[in-house]
């Protein structure tokens, strides 16, 4: 397996040992790959947002549910606060895990799944209520497109926090050790602010 | 242990052969993965533009009818770009950019793999339409209201395999964009960084935040058709022009995802073969870049004549900059050539091929980006002109300049050379006839897409001409084939470095092993094999300069040694 024919440079060997390791500072690299795949996810949910603002636009009339539908504001405030605060119980697991502390991990891991599911369950409530369905005029299209990619999105992050949880009860993250908490936890911020998006859009700027 | 009889070993050893390709994550052994599905992908994308051909070389219609012949081009063009062009491209990138970089694999080598796997199932989920009553037949395109109306499960496998190919190509965005910034040998800055390596990061980016544009367009039509959603049907409140906003959002991005890389290639294998630097590389760099940047700004010159309120100006003065910083590239390639002293191998002819071809075809781009000429020439033989010159005589010409050229660190054997040369000229010459006709096609007035077209004299001759030019393209495949085969057969040995190169990937064996590298030459700048072998004395003496032409390299050779 000797690869090179060229002479080694007295350097070349130390050096080529460093690019085996990826020997290289600043933030990891998994980190990095997450960063980029929710660039790529925020040019998405981009898409999905412009089909909206296009409906608004070209609507003539009054805009929102179809006649028999409406929308519930109340519920939608709720999960967004359920949202919201499982982001800060997410925050608080990567700081325990950052001093070292698996046991709160464990505890805020646990709530911020909670949480998620929490939503996605008040989300399916919602829907069963509203009283109109995707093949409902343009409003229903983009309506639920919208927040059903979202509330998909929303259950990949409880997938991933699963996985979080089972390796955290199996003590697997430590203080140096925990670049998967630090993924997921970005991914799920990721996840709220576009939910915040979502329900300003459709909720509040109307 | 060296008791053990042949026969039992050879057994074990073909069943761990196979497996071990279905398994593998070597960056090396995925790149050779996607490069052969792409080419099995063009062979088939090929016949079905044959077909194409067949049917139009006279008037009336031949062996199809209307509809098969809307589903060939509608598949011939929809494989060739996403299943052929763009994957081969990232096929070499894998291959390629770890090795220049003097990295040991990718950044997430499993995802590599992931990435690579999807582009079959993708693939042939589109082909699949033909088994299931007719494969989709609104071109590579697909405009509502066409697509979100048209019948049969066809363009739904269509919207699930493009949907998969995206992803694909997102995932491997991120795994290059990793690679580059996490993965560089010590010494290789980001201005030392091979040509190739940049247009690929540049490349990598535009997949990264167009591609899920067009996935969030293709989800809304896949509801528009079977949810009964209403995105693109104004009966009730949508809008069919939005689905050409989405597409080309990505679509024109995507041109210079497919075209980008394919510089880079040429950036690779001109100056190698002409003896010299690249001429002005920080200008290519910035030139990608601004190609980069300004491609998200000009989606709407595929739109001229929706009319409406498009801000022509502004689309058509965006697309108009775009020359610039693609001029820039032209005088690279030309200050490059300059007084170099030229190797004429089949590698380099491909990438003179690429030069010529695209100039071409950027001029007939520069004439399309104005709206009087557009409006004259949409969806006429022109448009399909102008895009095979800048796909087919710019990018795949590069491929090939690609495969040429990489070929021998791969397999260790170097193609033949009288063999390369005759694929060249056949190609060539086929390719010119195929398409430069179809300009003068399109001015005449003959609209793209049409089966069957009015018995006129001139017409008549031009479409003949294209179709001999076509089988010709056809008939330097086999000059190609018998190429490779001959070579894995009895190939001349090649040895790591056999043109001389500069970039790190001659450093190594051919082909490299599983780690790629046992140790690395010292890098000073972005030729660093280059300095290695022609020796500038030690390291520290090494000019940091990136810019000194052939002279100045003599001179510091006599100099030192
Ligand atoms: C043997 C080589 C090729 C021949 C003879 C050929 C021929 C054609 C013809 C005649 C059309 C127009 C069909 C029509 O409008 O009715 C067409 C369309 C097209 N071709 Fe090719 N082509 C070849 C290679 C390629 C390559 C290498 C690419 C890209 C990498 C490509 C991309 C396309 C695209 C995108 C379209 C537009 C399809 C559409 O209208 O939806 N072709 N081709
Ligand atoms: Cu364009």
């Amino acid at each position: 397996m000797t690869a090179g024919t060229m002479q080694a440079h007295p350097a070349g060997e130390e050096e080529a040992r460093a690019a085996i390791t990826h020997g290289q500072s600043g933030m990891p690299t998994v980190m990095v790959g997450m960063l980029l795949f929710i660039a790529s996810e925020v040019m998405f949910f981009g898409g999905l947002f412009a089909t909206y603002f296009n409906a608004r636009a070209t609507t003539v009339g009054e805009w929102g549910p179809p006649a028999g539908g409406h929308l519930d504001i109340a519920l939608a405030g709720v999960l967004t606060a359920v949202l919201v605060a499982s982001s800060f119980t997410m925050q608080f697991g990567v700081w325990a895990i950052r001093r070292g502390d698996a046991g709160k991990l464990k505890m805020w891991t646990g709530i911020t799944l909670a949480l998620g599911i929490l939503f996605l369950a008040g989300q399916l409530y919602d829907y069963s209520e509203l009283g109109f369905g995707i093949g409902d005029g343009v409003f229903g299209t983009v309506f639920y497109t919208l927040t059903g990619f979202h509330g998909a999105h929303v259950f990949g992050g409880t997938v991933g926090l699963t996985i979080v949880l089972a390796r955290a009860l199996r003590g697997q993250f430590s203080a140096r050790n925990h670049v998967a908490v630090e993924a997921v936890s970005m991914y799920w911020h990721f996840v709220d602010v576009v939910w915040i998006g979502v329900f300003s859009t459709i909720y509040l700027l109307r | 242990m060296a008791t053990t009889t042949l026969e039992p070993r050879t057994a074990g050893y073909r069943r761990a052969w196979v497996l071990d390709w279905l398994t593998t994550v070597d960056h090396k052994k995925i790149g050779i993965l996607y490069i052969v599905n792409s080419f099995l992908f063009f062979f088939a994308a090929g016949i079905l533009a044959l077909v194409v051909r067949s049917e139009l070389a006279v008037p009336g219609m031949q062996f199809l009818d209307q509809d098969t012949y809307n589903q060939a081009f509608t598949m011939h063009g929809t494989i060739m770009l996403f299943l052929f062009i763009i994957p081969v491209l990232s096929g070499f990138g894998n291959y390629i950019v770890p090795l220049q970089l003097g990295a040991p694999d990718m950044a997430f080598p499993r995802i590599n793999a992931l990435s690579f796997w999807l582009l079959p199932l993708g693939g042939l989920l589109i082909f699949s339409g033909y088994l299931f009553g007719g494969a989709a037949a609104e071109g590579w395109t697909s405009y509502a209201p066409l697509s979100n109306r048209a019948e049969g499960v066809g363009t739904d496998l269509w919207i699930i395999g493009l949907a998969l190919v995206g992803t694909a190509s997102i995932l491997g965005a991120v795994n290059f964009i990793t690679t580059i910034f996490k993965m560089r040998a010590p010494g290789m800055t980001l201005f030392r960084m091979p040509i190739f390596v940049w247009t690929i990061l540049v490349t990598a980016t535009l997949i990264l935040l167009a591609t899920p544009v067009l996935t969030a367009g293709l989800i809304a039509l896949f509801i528009d058709r079977n949810y009964g959603g209403s995105f693109f049907d104004p009966s009730v409140g949508g809008n069919p022009i939005l689905w050409q906003h989405i597409f080309w959002f990505f679509g024109h991005p995507e041109v210079y995802i497919v075209i980008l890389p394919g510089m880079g290639v040429v950036s690779e294998v001109l100056p190698v073969f002409s003896r010299k630097p690249l001429f002005g590389y920080k200008a290519f760099v910035f030139a990608t870049i601004a190609i980069g940047l300004l491609s998200f700004s000009v989606w709407a010159h595929h739109m001229f004549t929706t009319g409406g309120a498009l801000f022509l100006p502004f689309f058509s003065f965006m697309t108009a900059l775009i020359g610039i910083p693609t001029g820039v590239k032209m005088f690279n390639w030309l200050g490059t050539l300059y007084r170099g002293k030229l190797v004429f191998s089949s590698a380099m002819l491909f990438a003179l091929g690429f030069i010529s071809m695209f100039l071409i075809g950027g001029i007939s781009g520069v004439m399309l980006a104005s709206p009087p000429i557009d409006f004259h020439v949409q969806d006429t033989y022109f448009v399909v002109a102008h895009l095979h010159y800048v796909f087919f005589g710019g990018s795949v010409f590069a491929v090939f300049a690609a495969t040429y050229y990489w070929f021998p660190k791969m397999f260790g054997r170097k193609l033949n050379e009288p063999l390369g040369k005759i694929h060249f000229w056949i190609h060539f010459i086929g390719f010119n006839l195929a398409f430069f006709p179809m300009h003068e096609l399109g001015l005449l007035g003959m609209p793209r897409r049409i089966a069957d077209y009015a018995d006129r004299p001139d017409w008549v001759i031009l479409n003949f001409m294209s179709t001999v030019g076509a089988f010709m393209i056809a008939v330097s495949v086999i000059p190609f084939l018998i190429n490779v085969i001959a070579t894995f057969i009895n190939g001349e040995p090649a040895g790591d470095d056999p043109w001389e190169g500069n970039t790190l990937e001659w450093a190594t064996t051919s082909p490299p092993p599983p780690y790629n590298f046992d140790r690395l030459p010292p890098i000073h700048s972005e030729r660093p094999l280059f300095f290695l072998t022609h020796g500038h004395g030690h390291a520290a003496e090494r000019p940091d300069d990136l810019e000194e032409g052939a002279e100045e390299d003599a001179e510091h050779r006599k100099g030192v040694v």
